[in-house]
Parts: structure tokens; sequence; C-alpha cells
């Protein structure tokens, strides 16, 4: 195998993989870092986030990148009403209850889009893309420099607001001491519904990217969870520059393994990669929390 | 449905009720006892159906059989294989929080589930195994599902008379100490992490039993013959609506829900096709939706756990 054939089949296609897989990661290394709970609806609410904008740009005919900003609002809202209905009332019982609930809105966000567009996979456009070449060396589709950019301004935005406005610094707090930062003024609940709005907006972004890259059906954000729980963990929990590194390092993983085992196996990689962080460095790479 | 159908169809009811029971006690120690969060129930469940029905099954060409084992020895080796796949997962996660556990849980399910569908030389792919010895087969219909059923309650019963004699022992009393309040028990002495472990070896062991009866019971299994995230949640809703902590309550939980899933299976199933398939997105849902709802309503289930404990000073006569 030469460079070439190295870059562009296995080193771009598991960098744009990671990138997606960091959005998901960031959302839930948020969840992790300021409600403390592993939110194990978060691959459905990608699914769920790549079906709304699939419905929206069938509903207006609008072109599919025009309709992802209205389903991350939609997602947003539906992670608002998902907290306030499934997860608000266990706030004072043990976490790990919370942690169950969630399997149980995962299922139930399954079955709602199983409900609504059926089992059978489908896409955003048909037709297939030729990629252009770049500089001799580099083969990328339009699709695919649009998620890099699109990841980029997306963490872009995310860091600027957690380090420069009122809110984000709020979110920070809670998230290094929610009991200091309710005693600093801080309103616990308010920055509970911000960040849901945040992990919502992220899961469409995440799940519409996904699935402009491959298909669009409803077990792809299920599939999606335990690599993006991977890179969370691997980054380090709470850090949102830990999950984008933890996400490119899965993603990268995940494309180069078809190289030493079975391709069916690929998602077995970040598996495999979860039990040897939480076996020598729970904190991950970038020292995160340890719940 | 004639009468003697309608027979059959309870007898078929009540045996899964008991395999799903096994399940749930194996649940109970996991979670009731030690407050250990296993979303991989499934994944033990494949591990002893496959292993029972490859160390028992005949001889298929390209593919590891033909070891015709008796039943029992079958059964046993279901609830090794299940545990010694619990004890490295345990070992790597036992340690941190119950999250942790939840996540690698679900790994390990979807690990079995792709070996399961990918490994043709072992568990025949996605044609499975088919050919499985069932105890008593050899008897008319009806006897054989009488006979079968009067083995799995067997099993049951047995089990569960261990199960409480494991809750009413030191070990029990133990086990009941580190979920209410770790530190104090780790501040006596115990060893927190080798008891949680023994919890999950030995509820993980449970739940490959169950497996090894599933598949004698059809006499072979295949990939299409369990929906991981259906029996994970099943188990759960019936431990928790049960009672988790008190064994009684997790069979119970096992026969309502089982009860009230297979009769509304009755209904969708005459619906016609087309409303059928949403019908079955919708039963999912509801299983979603009951879990929260016992989670908020009933907590502590239909037989909450006996709660020992009372005040230090008053006398009892």
């Amino acid at each position: 195998m030469d460079l070439y054939e190295f870059i562009n089949f296995h080193l771009i296609p598991g960098l744009l993989l990671g990138s997606i897989y960091a959005l998901g990661a960031i959302g839930v290394t948020l969840v992790f870092g300021i409600l403390r709970f592993a939110h194990l609806a978060h691959g459905d609410m990608l699914t769920l986030g790549a079906f709304l904008a699939l419905g929206v740009a069938g509903l207006t005919g609008l072109d599919p990148w025009f309709a992802l900003p209205v389903a991350m609002a939609l997602t947003a809202g539906a992670a608002l009403l998902i907290d306030a209905t499934c997860y608000d009332y266990l706030r004072e019982r043990p976490r790990i209850l919370t942690v169950m609930a969630s399997l149980g809105v995962a299922l139930m966000v399954r079955a709602v889009v199983q409900m609504g567009w059926g089992t059978d996979p489908t896409t955003y456009a048909t037709g297939i893309v030729r990629p252009t070449e770049y500089l001799g060396w580099f083969l990328l589709r339009d699709r695919e420099l649009m998620t890099f950019a699109a990841v980029i301004v997306l963490v872009a935005v995310l860091e600027a607001f957690l380090r420069l406005t009122r809110w984000g610094r709020a979110m920070r707090a809670m998230s290094d001491n929610p009991d200091l930062a309710r005693l600093c003024g801080v309103d616990n609940r308010q920055v509970i519904r911000l960040t849901w709005v945040i992990v919502g907006m992220l899961c469409a972004a995440a799940g519409f990217l996904l699935g402009i890259n491959t298909e669009v059906w409803a077990m792809m954000g299920w599939w999606a969870l335990l690599p993006i729980f991977a890179a969370a963990i691997l980054g380090g929990v709470g850090r949102i520059d830990g999950a984008v590194l933890g996400g490119l390092v899965i993603g990268l993983a995940e494309e180069l393994s078809v190289l030493v085992v079975p391709a069916q196996y690929k998602s077995a990689t970040a598996f495999v990669i979860l039990l040897l962080v939480l076996l020598f460095r729970p904190r991950g790479i970038l020292k995160g929390k340890v719940l | 449905m004639d009468a003697l159908g309608l027979l059959n169809y309870a007898l078929f009811i009540l045996i899964l009720a008991g395999i799903y029971g096994l399940m749930a006690l194996g649940l109970n120690v996991q979670w009731g006892l030690t407050g250990l969060f296993n979303a991989g129930i499934a994944g033990f469940f494949a591990i002893g159906a496959y292993a029972s029905a490859i160390l028992t099954g005949p001889a298929v060409a390209g593919r590891v059989g033909g070891f015709a084992l008796p039943v029992p020895a079958g059964w046993l080796a279901a609830m090794a294989l299940a545990a010694l796949l619990a004890w490295p997962i345990g070992r790597v996660c036992l340690r941190l929080r119950s999250d942790y556990l939840a996540i690698a849980t679900i790994g390990v399910a979807e690990i079995i589930r792709l070996t399961i569908r990918s490994e043709d030389w072992l568990t025949g792919g996605v044609r499975g195994i088919a050919g499985v010895p069932r105890p008593f087969g050899d008897l008319p219909y009806l006897t054989a599902q009488l006979a079968y059923l009067a083995l799995v309650l067997a099993v049951v019963v047995v089990a569960y008379r261990m199960m409480e004699r494991q809750l009413h022992s030191p070990w029990g009393r133990m086990m009941r100490a580190i979920r209410d309040n770790e530190a104090a028990a780790a501040a006596m002495g115990k060893h927190v992490e080798r008891r949680r472990l023994e919890a999950f070896v030995l509820g993980s062991a449970l739940m490959g039993l169950a497996g090894a009866l599933f598949a004698h019971l059809n006499r072979s299994i295949t990939p299409d013959a369990i929906d991981p995230m259906i029996v994970t949640f099943l188990v759960w809703i019936m431990l928790i609506l049960g009672g988790s902590g008190n064994n009684r309550g997790a069979l119970l939980g096992a026969l309502v829900i089982w009860l009230i899933w297979s009769l509304s299976e009755l209904a969708t199933d005459r619906l016609p096709t087309e409303v059928a398939i949403q019908a079955k997105y919708a039963r999912m849902f509801l299983i979603g939706l009951a879990l929260q709802l016992v989670l908020r309503f009933r907590p502590d289930g239909l037989l909450p756990e006996a709660r020992r404990t009372r005040p230090r000073t008053q006398d009892h006569p």
C-alpha cells in the first residue's frame, strides 16, 4: 500500500468519522460533566436529529444543509422535553436511576423514529458524487469538506461560548463543583436546561453529518453510541478538547483496524480501546473526571 | 384457537415466564442486592444459549460441533462461560461508578452479537444452530411441554432457594451494606470490589443458564431469535416492577410482565399487516414508557425489599 492510498482510504475517512464522533463525544462529555450521568440515549438522539433534518428537507424542499439548523432547534426542543419528563424528577435520587431512565428513553426515541420513518436505510441526496483531487494528494468530496468545516465551526463557537460568556462560565463552574456554583448564585436548573439545548443541537449536527456521509437509518445512532462514549472517556470526561481528541483517535483507530482485523469487527475497536482506557487510565488522556 | 391450542400456548408462555424469571433472579443479585447496572443481559443470555447448543448439538459440516454432551453438561458450560465472560468485564469496570459498567455491558452485548453473526465456523452465522436436543423431546407434544415446564420450574425453584439462602447469609447482609453505604462497608474492612465481582459473576451465570434453557426449548438458536434491547429491557422492568432486592418480587414481576407482553403480542398479531409493523414499534415504545412509569410511581415495586432495620433502642418481643 502506498502513501496515496493510505491517506485517501484510511486517514481521511478516519478523520472524517472521528470528527463526527467528536461532536457526539462533546455532547456526552457535557452531560457527564455537568449532570454527572452516562447519557445512554445519546446515540438515538443522533438518529432523531438526522431524521428531523430529513423530514424538514423533505417538507420544505430545502437543501439538507439548510434544513440542519431547523433540525438542530427541533432536537434541542426534544432534549428539553425529555429532560423535563424523564430525567428531572430523578435528580434527587441515585444517579444510576437516571442512567437507567436514559436507556429507556433510547428505546422510546428509536421506536418513534421507526414508527415515523420506517426501518429502511435512506439518504439525503441520491447519486454518486466523485471526489475532487486537491494538491495532487487528497481526494475529497464536497460534503466531506463541508463536514470538516461544520465541525470546526461548531467546536469553535462552543469553546468561545463556554469561555467568554456568563452562561458558559456558569456551565463550567457547575461542571467543576455544582454546590459551590449554586452558592455563588448560579441557577443550576437554568444551566441544566441550557446544557440540554446545546447537547440537543450537537446531537442533531452529529447525526446529520453521520447521515450525509453514510446512510440515514434507525440504528445509526445506537451503533455510534459505543465509539462516542469511548471517545469521551478516552479524552477525559468533562473536557471539550479531550472529546475532540478522543473522537479523532477512535475514528482513526476504527478505519485503521481494517488493516489488521476482519472488517466486520471494525466496531469492536472502540470497545477494546474503552476497556483499555478504563483499565489503565480511567481519567483519560487529558485528565478529566472519574465519576 | 381451540382448547388444546390455547393450553399449548399457555404452557409455552409459562415456560418462557420461568426462563425470564431466572434472568430476573440473576439481575436481582446484580442490581437489587449490589446496585450494579448490567445493560447487556441479552449478551450473557446469548452466550449461554450458544454454549449449550454447540456442546450438546449434532455435528454439522463446516462448524465446530458434534460433542453430543448430555444436556446438564451443556447447562453447566453455559453458566461457566457466561461467568467467564463477566469476570474480566467486572474486573475492569467495578472499580468505577456503575455508569461505566452500563456502557461496558452494552459493548459486550454488541460484540457478542457481532461474533455470533460473523463466526460461521462456531455459531453457524445467520443460520444459527439447529437440532439442539430437548429434554423429554421424544414424548407427545403436550406431555413434552408439560415436562419441560416442570423442568424449568424446578430450575427456577432451585435458583430461588439458593438466592434466598445467599440473601439471608452473612454474604447477603454484607452486599446490602456495600450497596447502601459503600464507604462505611469499606471502612469496616469489607472488600467491596471483590464482593461486587462475585455478585456480577453469579448473576451473569444465571442469565447464561436462562439462555441454555431457551435454546433447548426451541431446539435451535439463531441470531434473530432474540432482540437484545427487548430482552434486556423486559428483564429490567420485571425486576423493578416486581421489587428489586426481593427474589419473590423478581419472579412475580417476570410473570406479570411476560403475561402482559405476550398477550399484547397476541392482540397486535391480529391487526392487518401494514398496521402490525407500526404496532411492533409501538410496543417497544410502551416498554420504554413502562420503565419510566415504574421508576416514577412505583420505584420500590409490587413487593418491596423487606427492610430489617429497626430502631436500636426499642425492644421487640
